[in-house]
Parts: structure tokens; sequence; C-alpha cells
């Protein structure tokens, strides 16, 4: 099951235990365990319905109202990335990114996130002037700013064009070896999950089906054997032949 | 990735050179297009009153009703009666504005706050203002207080039904959004509630403006001794149809004039959406 050794100092922002979900009398998620250390990047793959939303969601603390049992124990300081870039339209980007940020100077970290993310000198744009990618860049930028210890994504490049989505990889991995949060990024894309994570999980019918520690150097390349055996046992896991198509 | 995928070829694509296809888009704005309308029902009432198709008993022509105007401003009747309309117009509409917003943000915010008082203002929407003055004589007096009540419950009505309506079209996403950042509940107000409320805060405005002096007719042509209504009711009484038409222009302006206000408002605060009138 998922248990990932690590030593006893190591903190742990995301601990899960027997987390159980489900709507009417579906079981969505089953007795899970789940655990992401500081600075980790956890991929969780899944095919639709799996389970992979309802699993984020419960970590976000964003579904109260659920029939439920388990054990969430998540930092306070903890961001969400949605797959739509969710910028309130009537305000500009600037005042996105600091929405809800306190502590001192809020205009001047959120510039310096705005720079991080390519998007300096873009403070006084309408969201709806920006393109996709770069309202997700805004996103990005307003889950950063933070400095949040866990990081929440659910499929935050899936409306994404697939330049567009390959130029999104390098900033994240970027933006995570320099904030190193812990990150949940929920996929259904099993190259992402290869080229970002140190670890992927594989959920299925409401259980971690694999967990796989990826085991290559960054920056990594869909040519190297070994990113492609793993590519392999994935995809079988997800019930498809990767000798297909 | 292959640089064939990324440059594109210019010189393939034929130019087309004369009509563009044609777009669903209303077209380009009309310059002083709101003032069009307006002038071409002026201009017809001045051909049917030059050519004698409108009797001057009943429908005076546009220059005298121009010096009626005159005469009535030069001895002051019109500024006096129009500042007392206007401070009750106004009193009634910054009243029933701050009524009716703060009820829709009661009745939007929270169920208990819904179901005690959306059903009220529902009743009292089906009851035309008309109606409702005997009771207000009654219980207020013939003074300013009956009158400014009026208006402002004509008014809270549109402020409350807009605003609750947009209140309640802000899409669940921004509100989810607001609980992963754990936003105040007095920032979630101030940059997801009230500017997500806003577009429908400006039309209830619009119909407001326009509601108020449609109340003052009301409430000043029943015992009232001073107000453009009570001008035109004392018109009506010596048959002076230019008076009254002077009366008619004049809420037709201040209504107009109001409306276009808010207007400016709506575009100067809404400037961050795309719609079809863009």
């Amino acid at each position: 099951m998922a248990t990932h050794a690590g030593g006893l100092t190591e903190a742990r922002p995301v601990r899960v235990q027997g987390l159980s979900r489900g709507f009417g009398d579906r079981t969505v998620l089953d007795d899970l365990d789940v655990q992401i250390d500081a600075g980790e990047f956890v991929a969780l793959l899944g095919r639709s319905g799996s389970g992979k939303s309802t699993l984020l969601r419960a970590l976000a603390g964003l579904d109260g109202d659920q029939r439920g049992a388990g054990v969430v124990d998540v930092p306070e300081n903890s961001s969400v990335v949605f797959q739509d870039a969710r910028l309130l339209p009537w305000q500009r980007v600037l005042d996105n990114v600091v929405l809800g940020l306190r502590g001192p100077d809020a205009p001047g970290r959120g510039r310096a996130a705005l720079a991080e993310v390519g998007l300096a000198g873009r403070e006084r744009a309408w969201p709806n002037e920006l393109s996709g990618g770069e309202q997700q860049r805004v996103a990005l930028a307003r889950a950063l700013v933070s400095e949040p210890q866990l990081l929440l994504a659910d499929e935050p490049f899936g409306a994404l064009d697939a330049l567009t989505r390959l130029r999104m990889h390098g900033l994240l991995r970027e933006l995570c070896t320099r904030h190193r949060p812990a990150v949940l990024l929920v996929t259904h894309d099993v190259d992402e999950a290869v080229t970002l994570a140190d670890r992927v999980l594989l959920l299925d019918a409401g259980r971690i089906a694999i967990d796989l520690a990826i085991d290559l150097p960054t920056p990594r390349s869909h040519r190297q054997p070994q990113f492609l055996a793993y590519r392999e046992s994935l995809l079988r896991a997800l019930g498809v032949d990767p000798t297909e198509g | 990735m292959t640089a064939s995928l990324l440059t594109r070829p210019h010189a393939t694509a034929p130019v087309r050179a004369s009509r563009p296809r044609r777009r669903l888009t209303p077209g380009r704005p009309i310059p002083f297009g709101a003032a069009l309308g307006p002038l071409l029902l002026l201009a017809a009432w001045a051909a049917g009153s030059a050519t004698g198709w409108l009797d001057p008993r009943t429908v005076s022509a546009p220059w005298t009703v121009l010096t009626t105007a005159g005469d009535l401003i030069a001895d002051g009747r019109l500024q006096d009666n129009l500042a007392v309309s206007a401070q009750r117009a106004g009193l009634g509409l910054a009243f029933g504005t701050v009524i009716g917003t703060l009820l829709a943000l009661v009745a939007g915010l929270s169920r208990w706050g819904e179901a005690i008082l959306d059903g009220p203002i529902q009743i009292k929407r089906a009851i035309p203002a008309l109606a409702l003055i005997p009771l207000l004589i009654l219980w207020l007096g013939i003074g300013e207080q009956m009158k400014v009540t009026t208006i402002t419950l004509g008014v809270l009505v549109p402020v409350y039904i807009h605003t609750h309506n947009g209140l309640r079209s802000i899409d669940s996403r921004y509100v989810e959004l607001g609980d992963s950042l754990r936003l105040s509940r007095a920032v979630f107000l101030r940059r997801i509630v009230l500017p997500g409320a806003l577009p429908g805060f400006l039309l209830g405005m619009r119909f407001a403006v326009v509601g108020a002096w449609l109340a003052l007719v009301v409430v000043e042509q029943i015992n009232s001794t001073s107000g453009i209504g009570y001008m035109m009711d004392l018109a009506r009484q010596y048959g002076q149809t230019d008076v009254i038409i002077v009366g008619l222009v004049l809420y037709g302006l201040l209504g107009l004039l109001s409306d276009g206000l808010v207007r400016l408002v709506q575009r100067r605060t809404l400037s961050w959406r795309r719609t079809l009138a863009d």
C-alpha cells in the first residue's frame, strides 16, 4: 500500500489514514492511506472516475458536506490550482495573485511571483486579456505567492494545448525546485506524471494500486529507456496496451 | 517538436479582397446613437404640430411648450417645483438603494435571510405604489414622510431583485476558490460577492432611478402643494396642455439623464466585461 519509507525526523506535510469517501451508495475512496514528504512531488494517476479529484478535494478541505471517514492531516498553508485558471474576471491580474494574501508588502510579493512565472509588466491587465496559458500561469503565481508547504493541482494543464503544456511543465518543475512545496498533481497523462514526479500513485477503484518511485535524473526525456519502462508499466496498470497507437 | 509545426507559411492563404464574412456581432457603435431615438420622436412631434395634424388644444406644439417653459422659469415656478421634486426623488432613491442592497445581501448570503425576506419583498412587488398610498397617508399623513416612503418602497424592489439575482448567479467556482484561499468573510464579501453582484446591482439601479421619478408623479398628484406633479395637476384643472407637457418632457428628460448616468457608471466599473455590445 501507500507506505513510503522515510526517516522519523522527516517532516510529513501530508498524512492520510483510512480515508473513505462516497456519493450516495457508491464508494469513491476506500480506506486510503497516503503520505507525502516535505518537498516531494507526487503525481496521482487514474482513469476518470477513479477518485483522483475526490482525494485532492479532501486534502484541500473542499468536501465539507460529503459522507466519509478517515484522518486527513495537511499543513495549514496549502494552495490549490484548478483545471480552469479560476481568476476573478473583475480583478486585475495583480489583485488576483494577492487575493487573500496576508503579511506585509503583499503587492511587492505579488509582483515578484508574477515575474517568476514570466508575466512581469502584466500586473494591470484584466484576466480576459490573457491567453489560456497566461491565465494558468497567473493561477500558479497565486498558488505559490503564499509560499505554501503543500501545492494541490487538479489537472492544471488539462485545458491547455500541447505546446503550452510542455512549456508549463518546465515552469512548474523550475518553481517547485525553487520553493520546495510538497506537490500532489492530479493528472490523467502518464507522460506528464513520469516527466514531473518523484513518485507516481495510481488510483484504481478507490485504492492505491501502484506506488512507484521515479528514479530518473532531471530534465527527463521521453527517449530514456527507463522513462519508457515506467511509462509502459503505468499504462498497462491503467488498462492500455502501450504498443498500440 | 519539429520546426514545420511552429512556422506557418504566409504565402499560401489567398487574400480575400472584397466582402468580409458576415459577422454575428451588431456592428460598429453609431456616434451619438443614444440621442437618435429621442430626436426622431421630437421631429415627428414638431412635424405633426406644424401640419395641424396634432390639435394644439390637446397636444401643444414643441415651440409653445418651449416658450411656456421659458415663462415658468422666468417666474421661478419651474425651478422651485423641480427642486422640491428632486429632493423627494433623491431621498427616496438613497434610502431605497441602501435598504434594497442590504436586504439583497442578507437574503443572498444566508438561507434564513432569504427564507424570511424574499417572500415579503415579492409580495410588495405585486402591490402597486398607488394602492399603498391610502394606507401610508393614514400612517404617515400627507407630508414629506409619506412621499419619501412611497418612493423608497418603489426603489428598493428593483434594487433588491436585481442585486439578489446578481448575488445568486455568482459562479460557485469562485466561492470554492475563496474557500481554498481561506478568505475571511470580509475579504470574500469585498473581493468576490460585491463585485460579482455589481452588474445586477447596476441593472437594478437603472430601474430604480426611473422608478423614483415615476413614484414621484403618483405622490405629487395626491394632496400635494409643491413639485412637478403638483404643477401638472394644477394645469390639468385649468386646461393648460402646454404646462402639462412641460412637466412630461421634464420627467422624460430626468429619467433619460439619470438612466444615462447609471449607464456611464456601468461602463466605467464593468470595463472588465466583454459582451455582445462591445
